[in-house]
């Protein structure tokens, strides 16, 4: 972009636009596919605020004959229901897992872009080698792991296994790499270590990278299923997750209740798009295209 | 963590008190740095990846049922390697996730890739659509799930596909009992459709502006018309890098499907007619048999075989040249 405004453009070349007959089907089609996509929501929100008897009738109501707000108390005072305790347990190993995985991600990428070591390079190969297999595969060996230690069904299982992940660390080195070295040197002739440069210097100076893997961390935990359920065998350590999936395959369902808890389940990462999706998406860019 | 360590680093807090004479950096601060800022997370890899895998191996030669500590009795050499192979079960899960990606790789490709070359050209609300696109990343597999087997694909009258097909007169299908035919298909490829297609949009919408006005430009010079032509001859090789990107993770995650598999099958009937990998491996290692050999012994198997199409497709399709940043 910034080379072209300089130059002259051809003659009669005009950038990215077509017929106009095509361009107003362009965005019509667009605006279709744009309620197909919200479907999904809008039954989520129509059902978690209808009747059964709503949900059910043979005729297809687009809107609940009544608003029914009391389906939300009813969930959370259902006792067979453990949704307030999956949900905080969900909250606490979201939050704990990003905190943990950019503290532990960031220190190690970092030293592997700065600190000469001898054997540097073979560390980082050990790293590498993890990314080959996805984590999924694994989880027999990490259950194994985990049920030695005594965390099956327990916090400590659900997050810690998960902090040490290669890509994450990968990422951070390929971003230390290309961090300006000048602004550290600067911090030596300060007198500061490694150590005080990165956590003075390196890391002030990083914060649309850190948020976006902070973001894009979260968002996978808070959503992941598979581990959660080989963890969570005792029910006041289900995530939410686990929660709702329990709920669906379960042999009687109250329709209206499960899609409210499916509503509250959605509703923080609805708000982690609202607020945050400049660092979503930056980080989606990141993860994506530097793997 | 290390922070203690006052010898190799000065406490940052006492860097602002006076001038102090600049630190030689001696070999063993180094080593030392490099120990307390890459050692802690070494420590975890070693102890939640390395050591977990190699003992899964160990115990995949054992006949392991309800234990991660067999005794020299239960050793069964490679049976549990043999057995995995020639099982009916584990072989049609491997026929269940090559259906799989050959339904999800391409549409999920042509589709993300589509939607990034319209929401790029459109002027008007560009964010707005690029939102609704990547919003159902949001949702989890289990909340769409719960959509699709609940809601859409409800294979009762309710169920909105078949009220809208009730409109032009059509039965009721069963969405997902059945397997004749095999209606399952066509709900889990939607699913992870919807929730996956704006994530890769927005990898190549990224690409998309990375490529420089002043190609179109010269194409038009050129004489090429705008639309398949330039799609096809400056479009896409310029995408070359992202395209290789997005059906490399595009296939690494349909190896890992399990969530919608395992909550919208049924799991437990007498039919399990579509089971991916793992969630075979899942009924073997932690259903009723518990066990953990075979289990070992088939996550190894897939381990394997899941770097060797890694390995083998980076070194075809050039994956990680710097062209791909």
């Amino acid at each position: 972009m910034v080379s072209t405004q300089n130059r002259p453009r051809p003659v009669g070349y005009k950038p990215g636009v077509g017929s106009r007959a095509s361009r107003v089907a362009n965005f019509v089609g667009l605006c279709l596919l744009a309620l197909v996509f919200l479907i999904p929501f809008y039954l989520i929100v129509r059902n978690a605020l209808s009747t059964t008897e709503d949900i059910t009738a043979p005729g297809w109501m687009w809107f609940p004959s009544e608003i029914q707000w009391g389906n939300f108390t009813e969930l959370f005072n259902d006792e067979k229901v453990p949704m307030a305790r999956s949900l905080l347990n969900s909250a606490m190993v979201s939050v704990l897992t990003t905190a943990g995985t950019l503290f532990l991600c960031t220190t190690a990428g970092y030293g592997l872009a700065r600190i000469p070591y001898r054997h540097a390079d073979k560390v980082f190969y050990a790293i590498l080698a993890t990314l080959m297999v996805p984590s999924a595969i694994t989880f027999l060996p990490s259950f194994v792991m985990v049920s030695s230690l005594g965390w099956v069904s327990d916090l400590r299982g659900l997050i810690i296994p998960t902090l040490f992940n290669g890509f994450v660390a990968f990422l951070c080195r390929q971003y230390f790499l290309s961090f300006p070295r000048e602004l550290e040197e600067a911090a030596r002739v300060d007198g500061l270590g490694y150590w005080g440069s990165f956590w003075r210097i390196v890391i002030p100076n990083s914060k649309g990278f850190l948020a976006a893997i902070a973001v894009i961390t979260f968002v996978t935990s808070w959503n992941s299923f598979l581990w959660p359920l080989v963890i969570g065998r005792s029910s006041d350590s289900w995530t939410v997750q686990v929660a709702l999936s329990t709920f669906l395959t379960s042999q009687t369902v109250n329709l209206p209740q499960l899609f409210m808890a499916a509503a509250v389940a959605i509703l923080p990462l609805v708000f982690v798009f609202l607020f945050l999706q400049r660092f979503l998406v930056q980080g989606v860019a990141q993860t994506g295209l530097k793997g | 963590m290390a922070v203690t360590d006052k010898t190799a680093d000065p406490a940052p807090a006492a860097a602002g008190t006076s001038r102090r004479p600049r630190r030689r950096r001696t070999l063993g601060g180094r080593n030392l740095a490099f120990c307390y800022f890459v050692g802690p997370f070494l420590l975890g890899l070693i102890i939640f990846t390395y050591i977990p895998v190699g003992w899964s191996a160990y115990l995949s030669l054992f006949d392991a049922r309800n234990t991660v500590t067999p005794t020299a009795d239960d050793f069964v050499g490679i049976d549990n390697y043999a057995e995995m192979l020639t099982n009916p079960d584990f072989r049609r899960s491997l026929i269940t996730f090559t259906v799989f990606a050959a339904i999800i790789v391409p549409i999920t490709f042509a589709s993300s890739l589509g939607l990034a070359l319209a929401v790029n050209r459109v002027r008007l609300a560009r964010a707005f659509f690029r939102s609704v696109f990547f919003l159902p990343f949001a949702c989890s597999y289990v909340v769409a799930s719960l959509v699709w087997k609940m809601s859409i694909f409800a294979g009762v009258r309710y169920g909105m596909a078949n009220t809208v097909l009730g409109w032009f007169g059509i039965e009721d299908i069963p969405w997902l009992f059945g397997n004749d035919p095999p209606w399952f298909w066509l709900v889990i490829a939607t699913l992870r459709l919807w929730i996956q297609c704006g994530f890769y949009m927005i990898l190549f919408i990224a690409a998309l502006q990375q490529i420089p006005e002043h190609l179109y430009e010269a194409a038009y010079v050129d004489g090429a018309k705008p639309g398949w032509q330039t799609f096809w001859h400056i479009t896409l090789p310029q995408l070359r890098a992202s395209s290789v990107a997005v059906l490399m993770l595009v296939l690494i995650a349909a190896y890992q499907a399990f969530d919608e598999f395992w909550n919208l099958l049924p799991n437990s009937g007498n039919v399990p007619y579509a089971r991916t990998p793992l969630v075979y491996l899942f009924h073997t290692s932690l259903g009723t048999s518990q066990d953990l050999g075979r289990g070992s012994a088939g996550a190894l198997i897939l381990a394997l075989l899941i770097a060797i199409v890694t390995l083998f497709q980076g070194k075809i399709l050039g994956f990680g040249k710097p062209e791909g940043r």
